[in-house]
């Protein structure tokens, strides 16, 4: 860990060089590993911003309510359980605790090339050294979104029902605060691995909207993994669905663990617009949502297992009761 | 109301450890201690050409960087623990320029905080030629080594291979067992401090005349002029068996700047400065008559080491003397590779070497159109085949019966894919446990006080299990005490010394000697003794040689019983029944029930002995389901050294562990009958849930751990 200045945040925007630290969840473990060497912290955390509020337009959200208090959150289980349990499954009781929403979403990669300076090369940690990942230990990255010089697997869960339910976020910076759409926070690595989001230097998020809708009280988050509890996605899928009897009115789908970024798929989504849900088109969905999927060796049994998730989440929401 | 041998009690320690008076090794406060930090080698094999440390030097605060460049002979060579030494690995870093092993220590950095020396190691640069390694089997450049070449004696009786050929009913089959770090939650920390020429240590160890001995020849000093203090162990699992080489380092450190020196290594520096559970590859053969008698057994297994010792785990040696067979043939082989060397890790040869042959012997049940349970009751012995040893006691057959039974083993339908619950796929499956019974030379020091109280006192270790209850429990019985009146003191290389915890000796060790103290303080006060009575002890146990007491205060074990040795085999045993449930379309494995019947001798302590075998099964279940360190081929580096990815199971993935203990009396293992049970829980697990997932899936895991990929087919 190299030094660096800290202070307490009286609000954005900050200079370009300052690093927002919440839970820290992310961060300082990067900053002990020697991964990421910020020179000024700025605390975000006498900033408030932890609203959780459900009214009429949606649900809205604080980036500084913490992941536990939002996924224990009985109106956002109810009215919005994608959100709730994609939040409640991932991690540890004790980072949830900790872990803001606001930094969750910016939570970096877990791809081992990335983690350890030692490794020469990693495109995203030193741009232009090459990727480690691809010809090597690679079973948990990604297989959509990947370029030639990266693979890195996007980690977490909050961002595919964000991502899946059309949700917008909020920032802060030197021009003042703007919205966008949550879907455009995140890039695809392309040639520039290193460039993650569409965040301005010095901007802050300070929030997240996630808009009512008919599919988000029939909505639900499956995550597969190696253990029950407090391990990354081999696959998973946030699906929200907008049923008039047994035909797809709307479908909105989120995959994580299989991709760079928190990824929709949207062609799964066309595919079964107006169609009956059953098994057979669930798995016509799936295969569409894998169509281009590229695997590297050790993860070459992600799309089969992204279909096959994305196939029973699509069966449990449809039996659900909404 | 006096306690002794079986009575149910709390942890003595207990509340110390609950409440924070435990003092684990780096918890003590050193005065002026200047704080060390580790920079390990980015490549497993070549040389290191530079350093460019002036960055690291402007460090504020930096005391000195240690490198083969200065550090070059201050550690002595030593003997491999395994050829009458003390080191686990005789690579000794900084003290030439050759890389042996990803993570090898390159450079130690001492400063005045622990933040400055971590960012001056982090600001170190290391010029490194590196070579292509090998990581591993299928790599070139490995060195395959018949272990009997280093001394290992591959067990055989009849002729295998013809049996085989000639028998009715045959499976032959490939097996492996991953790479799998101890990660006790205690790193792998040290304290070391110099005064008046004599050295203090501060460290976790499970042999603490071991370590005094081996630092005093590594540094060239007067074992005397050591102290080693390890009251509290947070976790060993067979880490802190022999020595690292961190230590020396630490030690000689702290020599030269005329200041104790601490060193907490990370996590990931744990997976390489200290042993591990090397990878395995195996292969079974197994043939029976018609009627279920095994008529040859073959085993032949592989294991990683590294490029200069001979480690190697051997659990042929349990696994052909466990049924009754007339025809075996076995056969290990070493290969080196350019990694760390490997060592004990909790049931170092049966975990991997019971996992081929309880999944051959579910095989070949199959192949029988036999019940499991049955085929293993049918090949049951009193006598190892091998020698033809008697087992002083053996009653895995009654493990097996009180298992099946209380798991409802009958309920059990035989084809696989032949149960299911809702959406997932349900199988069942056993195998037998069975761990050799060790004991080994001890002393004691047993005070009875004029107050009714008593003070034992020996250098054996509790590495969480329970060995400080046990211990006090057998000072209760001996002189007819309340525990609460006995105070016990381990861990210390001033007290008497007691073997290794290793080996699950500690109990039958500890205790036989302690019943020895007290049976004297007895008689003496029986002969009118008045006040303190203060008796030391020794116990050879039978079969092993008198001059092992001087040994073992050289530090060096004299461990006897088990399979091999004396006039008969001793070993505890049991049957683990487990219950998997595979997704039917996701493939996760989920294990509702786990169940293990034993019979294990005298059981001296049993709520702990209860807490070992579940953490056993517990345990059974991660090395079969989770834990496997991943190794870049390329570069012969472990890519998941931290808890997040090296999984172990966590709560929500343990459901319901039963344990069963068997009555059992066994006079001819040792004078109490103790047999040991810290490690005979685990043994067999994982070929328990591979064989569920077989009877669940018809998919048969052969290689470990069981992962959804495989199940997806």
């Amino acid at each position: 860990m190299r030094p660096f200045s800290y202070d307490r945040a009286a609000g954005a925007p900050g200079d370009a060089g300052t690093t927002w630290l919440a839970g820290g969840t992310t961060l300082l473990d990067l900053m002990k590993l020697d991964v990421m060497r910020p020179e000024r912290l700025a605390d975000i955390n006498g900033l408030g911003l932890a609203e959780v509020r459900l009214d009429a337009q949606g649900l809205h959200l604080g980036a500084l309510a913490r992941m536990a208090e939002v996924a224990g959150n009985a109106e956002v289980q109810r009215h919005f359980p994608v959100v709730a349990q994609s939040l409640a499954l991932a991690a540890s009781q004790q980072l949830r605790n900790m872990a803001s929403l606001g930094g969750n979403v910016l939570q970096r990669t877990r791809c081992p090339y990335f983690r350890d300076p030692s490794h020469a090369a990693c495109n995203k940690r030193n741009p232009g050294s090459g990727c480690g990942a691809m010809d090597g230990a690679n079973r948990l990255q990604a297989v959509l979104g990947t370029s030639d010089a990266c693979i890195a697997a996007y980690p977490g869960d909050f961002a595919q029902a964000l991502v899946a339910l059309d949700a917008e976020v909020t920032l802060r910076g030197a021009a003042g605060e703007r919205r966008m759409r949550f879907a455009d926070l995140h890039v695809q690595p392309g040639t520039t691995p290193e460039r993650e989001t569409t965040l301005r230097p010095g901007e802050l998020i300070t929030g997240f909207t996630v808009p009512a809708g008919p599919w988000a009280a029939r909505s639900l988050y499956l995550k597969v993994r190696d253990r029950e509890s407090y391990a990354f996605a081999l696959a998973s899928a946030a699906v929200a669905l907008d049923l008039d009897g047994k035909v797809v009115r709307e479908a909105r789908i989120a995959l994580g663990g299989v991709a760079t970024v928190p990824w929709r798929a949207a062609e799964a989504e066309a595919d079964l617009r107006g169609k009956v849900l059953d098994e057979a088109s669930a798995t016509r969905a799936a295969e569409a949502a894998f169509a281009a999927a590229r695997t590297h060796g050790e993860n070459a049994f992600k799309p089969e297992l992204g279909r096959r998730t994305l196939v029973r989440a699509l069966l449990l929401a449809k039996r659900m009761e909404a | 109301m006096p306690d002794g041998f079986g009575t149910d009690h709390q942890r003595i320690d207990g509340r110390a450890k609950v409440t924070g008076g435990a003092r684990y090794a780096s918890d003590v406060v050193v005065g002026n201690v200047a704080h060390a930090w580790l920079v390990t080698s980015a490549i497993a094999r070549g040389r290191i050409t530079g350093f460019e440390d002036a960055e690291a030097r402007a460090v504020p605060g930096v005391l000195e960087v240690f490198t083969h460049r200065n550090m070059q002979g201050a550690v002595a060579e030593t003997e491999f623990f395994a050829k009458g030494g003390y080191v686990g690995s005789t690579i000794r870093p900084l003290e030439s320029d050759q890389v042996w092993h990803a993570g090898q220590i390159v450079a130690l950095v001492v400063a005045d905080t622990l933040e400055a020396a971590r960012e001056a190691a982090q600001r170190l640069r290391v010029r490194y030629a590196e070579e292509a390694p090998a990581a591993g089997f299928d790599a070139a450049g490995v060195e395959v080594v018949a272990a009997s070449d280093a001394g290992f004696e591959d067990a055989g009786v009849g002729d295998a291979d013809s049996a085989f050929a000639a028998a009715a009913v045959k499976v032959e089959a490939s097996y492996s067992t991953p790479t799998q770090h101890h990660n006790p939650i205690e790193l792998f920390t040290t304290t070391a401090s110099w005064a008046g020429g004599k050295l203090t240590l501060h460290e976790g160890s499970q042999f603490v005349h071991g370590l005094k001995h081996g630092i005093a020849a590594q540094l060239r000093i007067d074992p005397a002029d050591v102290h080693v203090v390890s009251p509290f162990i947070g976790g060993a699992f067979g880490a802190r068996g022999s020595i690292t080489q961190r230590t020396a380092l630490v030690a000689e450190a702290a020599r030269r700047l005329g200041r104790p020196v601490k060193l907490v290594p990370t996590r990931a520096q744990g997976f390489t400065i200290a042993t591990y559970r090397a990878e395995t590859r195996q292969q079974v053969k197994l043939a029976a008559s018609r009627d279920g008698r095994l008529q040859a057994l073959v085993h032949e297994g592989w294991e990683v080491t590294s490029r200069p010792d001979a480690y190697k785990v051997g659990g042929t040696a349990t696994t052909s003397r466990i049924y009754a067979c007339p025809n075996v043939r076995t056969k290990v082989h070493m290969v080196h590779a350019d990694r760390n060397t490997p060592g004990f890790m909790r049931s170092p040869p049966e975990l991997p070497y019971m996992f081929a042959l309880e999944s051959a012997m579910d095989e070949l049940a199959y192949a029988l159109d036999m019940d499991p349970v049955q085929l293993r009751r049918i090949n049951d012995t009193q006598r190892e085949p091998i020698k033809g040893l008697p087992y002083s006691s053996r009653n895995l057959v009654g493990c097996l019966d009180a298992g099946a039974r209380a798991f409802g083993w009958e309920r059990r339908s035989p084809a696989p894919r032949s149960m299911r619950d809702g959406e997932w796929q349900v199988g069942w499956g056993v195998a037998t446990s069975i761990y050799p019974a060790h004991i080994g030379t001890a002393t004691a020091r047993v005070t009875l006080l004029p107050d009714g109280r008593a003070r034992v006192q020996t250098a054996a270790h509790d590495v969480g299990t329970g060995a400080y209850t046990a211990i006090g429990l057998a000072a209760a019985e001996g002189l007819g005490l309340a525990l609460e009146r006995i105070v016990v003191e381990l861990g210390d290389s001033d007290l008497p010394p007691a073997p290794v915890a290793g080996g699950s000796n500690t109990t039958a060790s500890v205790c036989n000697v302690v019943i020895k103290a007290c049976e004297e303080i007895r008689a003496r006060r029986a002969q009118g003794q008045q006040g303190a009575i203060e008796v030391y002890a020794e116990n050879v146990p039978e079969g092993l040689p008198p001059d092992s007491i001087g040994k073992l205060y050289q530090g060096r074990n004299a461990l006897g019983g088990g399979l091999e040795g004396g006039k008969q085999a001793m070993a505890a045993f049991g049957a683990i029944f487990l219950e998997v449930r595979v997704h039917d379309r996701t493939r996760e494995v989920r294990v509702p029930r786990v169940l293990g019947a034993f019979a294990a001798g005298r059981i001296v302590s049993p709520r702990q002995a209860r807490s070992q075998l579940t953490g056993g099964l517990i345990w059974g279940i991660g090395a079969a389901l989770h834990e496997q360190t991943e190794i870049d081929p390329r570069s012969a580096r472990y890519m998941n050294d931290n808890m997040a990815e090296y999984l172990v199971p966590v709560n929500a993935d343990i459901r319901q562990v039963e344990v069963l203990l068997l009555d059992e009396q066994d006079t001819q293992a040792n004078p109490l009958g103790i047999k040991g049970i810290g490690e005979l829980g685990n043994v067999g697990t994982n070929a328990a849930l591979a064989n569920a997932v077989f009877h669940a899936t018809g998919t048969r895991p052969r290689d470990l751990p069981v992962r959804i990929e495989h199940l997806m087919a």
